[in-house]
């Protein structure tokens, strides 16, 4: 139809075809957005608490939603000084937010950067798990470059602040059934137990091959994830980094004598 | 052409993927488990049925100078509203979807439908044709996907039928399978499969092999 393509019958087609779907799309984000939101927020809960082992198969959302918010408590550090911080609340923190802004985050030189993640946020969010008042367990945030991607997951360790009590990643994008075994619920649970310091250095790590047993230093060692070595050197890398001096080590050296 | 046929024909006769070898993008990317591929069909047909639908509808108004570009916007304001919809209601199959919802854009076979048959039928053979063409790029991918999850991971949607040597039981899973070329040898057995029982579907060859070459002539 040849009046189909004069300019005024063309913009006029152009415009309210755009309006129609900026309308349909915008409409249906607002609609979603708390859906999402709710998805999202419960998702990170369902992580920290398999992090700390306090997850079963088949729970529901309510019930999740129940445990995290009788056993869990949100606290935000200053990786600087190791200490409690209230600058800001842990309703809405977002870490990944903070750094990457350059006012609450630091750059950190190659020597420093074990886990490749170019900037370090100067505060973290912490959970902790309380019974009777007396510190049970508390679950880290952590993350790291793997193979292919930014790895995030959370470290938990129990009371002593050394043996970890679980460990696991919620968000990667590495290779499925090579690196993406940092999923396998097998591999993960041989992280309960280990202990991460040795003599105040970070000891814990994957090893290549499987861990012999019998050898010194064995409680502080994981079987590597066969096929997928540059994936476990990331995240031993990210396990120093992280429970290091740049990461959280000050803040449980404070947590431990009281401090902080 | 009926309805019927005009719903059916893109399964079997007509496979997008198959005999147009379109879409294979995703057929690679997302096959890796069932779960996941039964979702992302799902998307496809619904944006591939609605695209046309929309477009059609319209089809008398729109320039021809501008009407790639309309397609495309209604086809992209579609997969929003299907990434939208996904991160709402599901969303642990759409945080393994990730990218590839919106890639749903990229996806030859729906914007091949919009220019192919919607511009020229109405609305509702165009609905029908798209709802067609998404279970012919369903078929292929799901007939993938059940391969790459029995023979990778030894499940079929997330449920343990082979136990695997990581968790103790017996099964050495393929780990090939799990990696998205290996769709590629699955699409060409099923293609094999396919021209094998439909014979017209198999395509003239380009040039003949001469019988008995003699080795003076290879020289």
């Amino acid at each position: 139809m040849a009046s189909n393509d004069t300019i005024k019958k063309t913009l006029l087609v152009a415009v309210a075809l755009c309006i129609v779907c900026s309308l349909v799309v915008s409409s249906a984000a607002v609609l979603l957005k708390p859906a999402q939101v709710k998805n999202k927020a419960l998702d990170r809960k369902s992580n920290i608490l398999a992090a700390a082992g306090m997850l079963e198969p088949g729970q529901s959302d309510a019930e999740i939603e129940e445990i995290y918010a009788s056993k869990i408590t949100p606290r935000i550090v200053d990786l600087k000084s190791g200490r409690y911080t209230d600058e800001f609340s842990p309703e809405g923190f977002e870490q990944k937010k903070i750094a990457k802004n350059p006012k609450t985050s630091i750059d950190l030189s190659d020597a420093e950067d074990q886990a490749n993640i170019s900037r370090r946020e100067n505060f973290s969010i912490v959970y902790l798990v309380e019974n009777n008042g007396q510190l049970d367990k508390i679950i880290l945030p952590v993350h790291g470059y793997g193979l292919w991607s930014t790895l995030y997951g959370f470290l938990a360790l129990e009371s002593d602040l050394n043996t970890v009590a679980g460990f696991g990643f919620y968000e990667h994008g590495e290779t499925p059934g090579l690196g993406g075994e940092v999923d396998n619920p097998k591999w993960k649970n041989q992280w309960q137990g280990k202990e991460v310091y040795d003599d105040g250095e970070v000891a814990l790590g994957v090893v290549k091959g499987s861990v012999d047993p019998d050898k010194e230093g064995s409680e502080h060692k994981v079987d590597g994830l066969s096929g997928a070595t540059l994936t476990s050197n990331g995240v031993t890398n990210l396990v120093h980094f992280w429970m290091g001096e740049m990461g959280y080590k000050q803040f449980l050296a404070n947590l431990k004598s009281g401090e902080a | 052409m009926s309805m019927k046929e005009t719903l059916t024909g893109p399964v079997f006769n007509n496979n997008p993927i198959a005999l147009q070898i379109l879409g294979i993008c995703s057929a690679l990317a997302v096959t890796s488990s069932m779960k996941v591929t039964l979702v992302m069909c799902v998307s496809v047909i619904a944006v591939t049925a609605f695209s046309s639908m929309a477009v059609s509808s319209i089809r008398h108004h729109i320039p021809s100078s501008i009407r790639i570009i309309v397609q495309m916007v209604i086809i992209a304001s579609l997969v929003i509203v299907v990434d939208q919809v996904l991160k709402a209601y599901f969303f642990t199959i759409s945080k393994q979807l990730s990218v590839f919802v919106g890639l749903i854009i990229t996806n030859c076979i729906v914007m091949g439908r919009a220019e192919g048959f919607a511009m020229k039928n109405g609305p509702i053979a165009s609905f029908v044709d798209g709802v067609g063409n998404g279970l012919g790029y369903s078929v292929v991918l799901l007939f993938v996907a059940f391969f790459r999850e029995l023979l990778g991971s030894g499940s079929l949607f997330g449920i343990q039928l082979l136990e695997t040597v990581n968790n103790g039981g017996w099964y050495v899973p393929n780990g090939l399978m799990l990696l998205p070329p290996s769709a590629f040898f699955l699409i060409g057995f099923f293609i094999w499969a396919l021209r094998a029982w439909k014979k017209e579907q198999v395509e003239e060859a380009e040039f003949k092999i001469c019988s008995n070459t003699r080795t003076q002539e290879a020289v």
